[in-house]
């Protein structure tokens, strides 16, 4: 247990906050890592995923492609993008790998979110002479957005926890500090950086769990036929 | 390719090892979440607490797990145990809703039929709740299949060896055939283990194939 004392020690000196490589220019990295993937990633998988759950075309490759990709082991395929891309550019390796990562959770959500809309909304929607774009965005993306943010929620959570890894090739985050002190048994400094990741982790599913609730539209909300969170879970 | 044929031994041996450190976990994942969803089901005032604190175990990164584990439990952080815990852990966070979910789906009127027909609440339990909520935890169980075969190779930073060993030796030696072996087998492993659980599923349910499809599709 004193391993923890320790720790804390390490996570309260101020020594860690100073400098090249402290604590909290390794948490920025780590933030700034997730960002990058969950922008990249968002920009490909959300629209893709609009556009599959909209025309239902590519349905069934969609769930295919995302059951088969959590098999994919993300920390080898860095390091192969790694020493193909070369270890100069590894930082893009990073963020094909952890795009690649993103994807499934972010498509799931997406898709599903236009998916589940009850037909008969669309076609009242029509009726009243909206237009496709007037359609896309003023009911199916407001109705679509509570499991298209779940699905960020679930990415995020992914890319946080890999994110830990990409220090392997002497880049950044709260890893580094980890996969550093491993081999030299600096117990202190890798159970403070773990606690470290925890922290940020919770601390973001919060925010992604606060927004699911936040985008949730009034009508949904009152109607409360469905625990939005429940069905996002099941999907993982 | 070279690489490949000089190393069949190594990679067979490998491959072995992955499987073993993935299938104690998945048992006994399956087995601790199996009471703790129906906890869950059965008793609505425990149902939050138990899937919260599930959840925050969800989120801690499987790194920081693996450190934060051998000074709590007083084992090495290079055991196997030490992976093999983490893993649970991981298993129970992604399944005990799943298995909550799924008694909650069954028709009170099945359970209500049960009781009348002079069932007791164990032979309820194991002759009809959990006959009808197998298909939704078979779909829960491959989930945790998947995903335990891909995180087992993470091991290898903390000097557990699995798969996850061609990875890091690929990438210090620079053979990218031997990460792409690695990357490969882990697929293969995990495709073997999915297989078996759908061909279990089939062995004790074999009523349910339709419904196993239908919700698993619906899963992923």
């Amino acid at each position: 247990m004193e391993v923890f004392a320790d720790a804390w020690q390490w996570l309260v000196d101020p020594q860690n906050y100073v400098g090249e490589g402290s604590l909290l220019q390794r948490s920025l990295e780590h933030v700034g890592y997730t960002l990058w993937v969950m922008a990249v990633g968002s920009a490909i998988a959300i629209p893709l995923g609009f556009y599959i759950g909209h025309t239902g075309r590519g349905r069934g490759w969609t769930v295919g492609i995302t059951g088969a990709a959590r098999a994919l082991p993300t920390f080898g395929l860095f390091l192969y993008l790694v020493l193909v891309i070369g270890v100069e550019r590894r930082e893009i390796a990073a963020v094909i790998a952890l795009v690649l990562l993103a994807i499934p959770p972010l498509l799931a959500g997406a898709y599903s979110g236009v998916d589940q809309i009850d037909r008969r909304v669309l076609d009242a929607a029509r009726a009243q002479g909206m237009t496709g774009w007037q359609l896309l965005f003023r009911v199916e993306l407001p109705l679509a957005l509570p499991l298209v943010v779940g699905g960020i929620r679930n990415a995020v959570l992914q890319v946080v926890a890999t994110v830990t890894l990409i220090a392997y090739v002497g880049l950044g985050g709260l890893g580094y500090d980890i996969i550093q002190g491993i081999p030299l048994r600096r117990f202190d400094q890798m159970i403070g950086s773990a606690f470290a990741i925890v922290v940020i982790a919770l601390l973001l599913d919060a925010v992604f769990a606060a927004l699911t609730r936040i985008v949730t539209p009034e009508g949904v909300r009152r109607a409360g036929g469905e625990d939005i969170r429940a069905r996002e879970n099941s999907r993982r | 390719m070279g690489w490949v044929l000089d190393n069949l031994g190594l990679i067979g041996e490998l491959t072995l090892t992955h499987m073993g450190l993935s299938l104690i976990p998945v048992i006994l994942g399956a087995l601790l979440s199996i009471p703790l969803g129906w906890l869950a089901h059965r008793y609505p005032p425990a149902r939050g607490s138990i899937l919260s604190v599930v959840g925050i175990f969800y989120t801690i990164p499987s790194l920081a797990l693996f450190v934060l584990l051998p000074p709590l439990f007083g084992f090495s952080i290079l055991s196997e145990l030490n992976v093999i815990v983490a893993l649970v852990i991981y298993a129970i966070a992604i399944m005990v809703r799943s298995v909550s979910d799924a008694f909650s789906s069954i028709d009170p009127g099945a359970l209500r039929a049960a009781t009348a027909l002079g069932y007791g609440p164990w032979q309820r339990f194991f002759h009809v709740e959990l006959p009808l909520a197998g298909p939704v935890l078979l779909a829960g169980l491959r989930v945790v299949s998947v995903s335990t075969v891909s995180l087992v190779t993470v091991g290898v930073l903390v000097g557990v060896k699995s798969l996850g060993y061609f990875f890091t030796d690929g990438f210090q030696r620079r053979i990218e055939s031997e990460i792409l072996t690695g990357i490969v087998m882990t697929l293969v492993v995990a495709l073997i283990f999915d297989l078996a659980l759908l061909a279990l599923g089939r062995a004790v349910m074999p009523w349910s194939l339709l419904a196993a499809k239908r919700l698993n599709q619906e899963v992923s």
